[in-house]
């Protein structure tokens, strides 16, 4: 059975194309690998999670709008994130209530718009990732949007079951949010800091030497409590781990302490 | 009471400084939420129940008008009363004035987070009425004068040793060494104490977990019993309950109740769920001769049909309380008025003004665990956008974080110019941050870096500007 190869947009979310282009590239290289023409459009920015949880929804629509044109045309879009692909999947369509040919628009890119992990099995039915090692042990933190607003929780672990030499060692509180949630880590520093401080004890606690998931924000703010507290835990994206090439120095350190 | 929910983040700031609270909260967690999830994963339909508690729900709020004067002709036929409250204020005086036409001195109370709501107990003390709560959380924090940080648990602040001291404290008519460090001790004097009250009070107020229009019935849910007693004992029972808690039939009643008592203490049924339908007739044995139930509206038939209506299926069940990790990090009283949590920071702004419960909306991170385990699938985190919406619309927002926002949303509009910024940014970023791969510290960006290091950019040029120079891999 051969199958006409997917065109896949990679919207890398602008936090992964600032702050840790690997992700990007070890997306590409999963998606390449399990056989979807990978394009970054060159257009993307940012799918206006800030503005839309801030209560601007004038703006939140406008970049909606850009990135509704932007993505157009694509078999699928997938982002390295739960919760950029859950706000162009669930948040995009109630954006154009008043505005029923954009809505269509939005409901229909909504539809072909995945987080990777979910993508790579959900859609594309990958059982396994081809040639990945890394020996030891990992606790996965489940991010909130792409837990709750996209269902994803055994992607990523079926995914890293296949992974030579790794062993996942789950959270006593897998599902608790960590404390960032975009703004709100900034505007409320100390609650953000309490949440966040829980969320690096219960990985200690796990005895584990790192800690993986799918959300870059998140890995941020967990990696750096850990690094203040002096851990030597360290934090990776999931995809780092799955794609199985040379890895660059875990988040939040340089490789050269 | 007296909100003090514009000072939310000093009130949150103390509270994360509170052992005793932090204690409580971590038991609170532990326990509540596993209760839940047991009582949960027993009942398969449990996820069918929540789709007809919302339906059910939602058909009462399409006719609500309907519903309310259908359960009123019932009361009315049963001999009983029904009082109309527009406010907190009226409601406040129509209790008032059947405590003055029955010349009640002493009431009893259970458990109602209505009469929080209007600040009854302080209003009655005022004009000479001294009102006695039954259920033992809310009698604690009574003798402490303190809000209920919680609204099914309203004393989960507070441990033995605070509980001790308040009893040593209120009753002086036991010897101030006896023995009061185990909940046994306590419980059997609050249950000595509140019996003289029980017998003596001319008049019993509860709340009602709902009122089933068919039957003219009202219901509460409890596990103390002191309900019971506040109910039938004096010679009038007072409900005071709120609009939104019409169901039509026994039938839904009985919907709601198998999603309650789970949903909040994780118990398949509380130990007592009573039904009050009218004063004691001639062949009763016991039962209070006058039956009220106040109506109190005070902002809620404003959410019907706006964007809050959803709150309007609320239940009380504090299921979203009890799974919020902002709530778990601070409490209840941080939120400085009647109802915390998820559920308060919907419905505060709409009780007291935007203006007062700013915070409150903000004060999440969105992470959707309230929705996920409301057993009416209430969309708890759309409505805090929704009045993040209200906030920005009406400016209520600091003006620099509204100028920032306002710029990168311009930002990313324009890819060329954002290019541009974000590889500047990335370059600089990552240059000095190369060494340690990490910031302790970063001007502007306190809020991060004093209590965590901020992650340098791993590279120093961004996904975007490597790809089209041709790297793919």
């Amino acid at each position: 059975m051969s199958e006409k190869p997917k065109r896949v947009a990679l919207f890398v979310t602008c936090l992964v194309d600032m702050f840790r282009p690997e992700i990007g590239f070890a997306a590409v290289k999963l998606l390449e690998d399990a056989g979807c023409i990978v394009e970054a459009p060159a257009g993307q920015t940012c799918c206006g999670q800030p503005a839309y949880n801030s209560g601007d929804r004038a703006d939140a629509a406008a970049i909606a709008r850009h990135n509704i044109a932007l993505l157009a045309g694509f078999d699928y879009v997938v982002l390295p994130s739960g919760s950029c692909a859950g706000m162009i999947a669930k948040h995009y369509p109630p954006l154009f209530d008043d505005d029923p040919e954009m809505a269509g628009k939005a409901r229909e890119l909504a539809r072909r718009t995945f987080e990777l992990t979910s993508f790579l099995v959900d859609v594309l039915g990958v059982e396994a990732v081809a040639g990945a090692s890394h020996s030891g042990t990992a606790t996965y933190h489940d991010s909130c949007s792409g837990l709750r607003e996209l269902g994803v929780k055994t992607q990523p672990r079926k995914l890293l079951g296949s992974v030579a030499g790794l062993t996942v060692s789950e959270l006593a509180a897998p599902e608790e949010c960590c404390g960032f949630g975009g703004t709100f880590c900034v505007k409320y520093p100390e609650i953000s800091d309490r949440m966040v401080s829980d969320k690096a004890a219960d990985a200690t606690a796990t005895g584990a030497a790192l800690v993986l998931g799918g959300d870059l924000g998140c890995l941020m703010n967990i990696a750096g409590k850990l690094k203040r507290q002096g851990s030597r835990i360290a934090v990776r994206h999931v995809a780092e781990v799955l794609a199985g090439g040379p890895l660059v120095a875990p988040i939040g350190e340089s490789g050269e302490e | 009471m007296h909100p003090t929910s514009h000072d939310f983040k000093a009130n949150a700031h103390r509270a994360m400084r509170d052992e005793a609270l932090q204690g409580a909260l971590a038991t609170l967690k532990k326990g509540f939420r596993a209760k839940r999830g047991v009582a949960v994963e027993r009942l398969p339909e449990f996820e069918a129940l929540r789709d007809a508690g919302r339906d059910m729900k939602n058909h009462v709020l399409a006719h609500l008008d309907h519903y309310l004067e259908l359960f009123e002709a019932k009361v009315l036929a049963q001999g009983g009363h029904v009082h109309w409250a527009r406010d907190a204020e009226e409601a406040r005086r129509i209790v008032l004035d059947i405590c003055r036409a029955s010349n009640a001195r002493t009431v009893t109370k259970g458990k109602s987070m209505v009469a929080e709501e209007i600040g009854l107990n302080a209003y009655l003390e005022k004009n000479g009425v001294r009102p006695v709560e039954t259920d033992l959380g809310e009698y604690i924090i009574q003798l402490r004068d303190e809000p209920p940080s919680h609204i099914i648990a309203p004393a989960i602040h507070l441990n033995r040793g605070h509980v001790a001291q308040a009893f040593v404290k209120a009753h002086p008519q036991y010897p101030a060494d006896r023995p009061l460090g185990e909940a046994r001790e306590l419980l059997d004097e609050a249950r000595e104490v509140l019996r003289e009250s029980f017998v003596t009070a001319d008049l019993g107020i509860t709340g009602a977990n709902m009122m089933i229009a068919e039957t003219g019935a009202t219901i509460i849910v409890t596990n103390e019993g002191n309900g019971d007693l506040t109910q039938t004992l004096p010679r009038v029972h007072v409900v005071l309950t709120s609009i939104e808690k019409v169901v039509p039939t026994m039938e839904d009643a009985t919907t709601v109740l198998r999603l309650l008592a789970r949903s909040a203490t994780g118990q398949e049924f509380a130990a007592y769920t009573t039904f009050s339908a009218g004063p004691r007739r001639a062949e009763d044995l016991d039962g209070p001769s006058e039956f009220h139930v106040v109506l109190l509206d005070n902002g809620r038939s404003n959410m019907l049909g706006g964007a809050f209506h959803d709150m309007l299926r609320c239940i009380r069940c504090a299921a979203c309380i009890n799974h919020c990790p902002i709530y778990g990090a601070i409490g209840g009283h941080a939120y400085g008025w009647v109802y915390p949590g998820p559920m308060g920071s919907v419905l505060t702004p709409a009780l007291i003004g935007l203006e007062e419960a700013r915070d409150l909306p903000n004060a999440s991170t969105l992470c959707g665990r309230c929705e996920a385990v409301c057993p009416m699938r209430i969309p708890l985190p759309r409505m805090l956008r929704h009045w993040r919406g209200r906030e920005f619309e009406r400016h209520l927002q600091p003006g620099r974080v509204r100028l920032a926002l306002k710029g990168w949303s311009w930002l990313v509009r324009h890819p060329t110019l954002y290019r541009l910024y974000t590889m500047a940014a990335v370059a600089t970023l990552g240059m000095l941050g190369k060494r340690r791969g990490r910031f302790t510290s970063m001007p502007m960006a306190g809020g991060w870096t004093n209590t965590r290091d901020l992650p340098a950019p791993s590279a120093r040029r961004g996904f975007m500007d490597q790809w089209a120079t041709g790297r793919r891999r």
